[in-house]
């Protein structure tokens, strides 16, 4: 088995950073991957490096194809070929259909959708060289069920699920992954930076009656990333409480 | 065969044999797929390693007509004559 050399997208908070948090307790390398926050990103370095991991921090933006492979050559020349690949980076641009702008859908498909597809493209190469390879892709329970104010959103999530149902049918014989985690309230910025009553309203609904953790995200998705997970593939694991049972 | 037709032969067998491939199958004649036992992914594969090498793209939808190895090794040569 290679080397395990992680690399998570959106990795400097929330979700992310919980991800290369756990992955890194589970001993594998970590490529910390941040668009705006390079502080923040810094702290998850030494969250993870509290671990007992390696880190490194990189900056890119994953909805431009250059900066993802920059990305990942900044990696592999810091800890070798990645092994472990968890496209967590998103954002949203909420807002009803009706009155979407066209750069606030283009936005979020860039970032949620493309991005995905760019990183997973690129490590698929490494990969499928080293018939070996885990792939986590965080989508939402938007991209499960609908959700109102997020059509681009949820569009983009929806997406994701598809482009990991058929990565993992593309590359099943060569020992790797590709499967998909759908968080549903979570306590990160992206529900925390709501109305008050929205996030109330929100949580409210979810029969566990509370916001599930980034930690409870980063618990099944290192799972997943583990050697030992290699006959689950192409699922889509839903993680909300209960909301959408 | 010319220099660069039998360069280009040579770095398919090279690719081959490092993915495990006995020499002796990958004649100009093989069928990839029936006589090299290539998938269409290792096929995939392939071109990637020679677009890589040989600094050329080649599209999807020409993999379509590659069946032997010669086929493979006329594509890229096409592809390195335009771009030369």
């Amino acid at each position: 088995m290679p080397d395990q050399v992680a690399l998570v997208t959106g990795g400097s908070r929330g979700i992310g950073r919980a991800i290369a948090v756990a992955l890194a307790s589970k001993g594998m390398s970590v490529g910390i991957n941040y668009r705006s926050g390079a502080d923040e990103a810094k702290e998850t370095l030494r969250l993870v490096e509290e671990a007992g991991g390696n880190g490194v921090c990189v900056g890119a933006d994953v909805s431009s194809k250059d900066e993802v492979d920059r990305m990942f050559t900044e990696v592999e020349d810091a800890f070798g070929p990645v092994s472990v690949l968890v496209n967590n980076a998103g954002i949203r641009r909420d807002g009803l259909a009706l009155s979407m702008k066209d750069d606030a859908w283009d936005e979020v498909i860039a970032i949620n959708l493309f991005g995905t597809f760019a990183c997973c493209r690129r490590a698929l190469r490494g990969m499928v060289r080293a018939r070996y390879g885990r792939i986590v892709n965080v989508s939402s329970v938007a991209g499960v069920s609908g959700s109102p104010g997020q059509a681009n959103y949820s569009a983009a999530k929806a997406g994701v699920i598809g482009l990991t149902k058929t990565l993992a049918r593309e590359v099943a014989s060569r020992n790797i992954t590709v499967n998909a985690v759908a968080p549903g309230v979570v306590e990160t910025e992206l529900t925390t930076s709501l109305p008050e009553a929205r996030y109330d309203e929100l949580v409210g609904t979810v029969p566990a009656g509370r916001a599930g953790t980034p930690e409870e995200v980063a618990a099944l998705t290192a799972h997943l990333c583990d050697p030992a997970s290699s006959y689950t593939t192409g699922a889509v694991f839903v993680i909300d409480g209960a909301l959408t049972a | 065969m010319d220099e660069k037709n039998t360069e280009i032969y040579e770095v398919i067998k090279e690719h081959l044999t490092g993915r495990g491939i006995d020499a002796a199958v990958v004649t100009l004649e093989a069928d990839l797929t029936q006589n090299v036992g290539l998938d269409s992914l290792d096929v995939t594969e392939l071109t990637l390693a020679l677009e890589e090498r040989f600094n050329i793209e080649i599209p999807d939808e020409e993999l379509e007509g590659l069946v032997t190895v010669k086929d493979a090794v006329d594509l890229v040569a096409a592809k390195v004559a335009v771009e030369a």
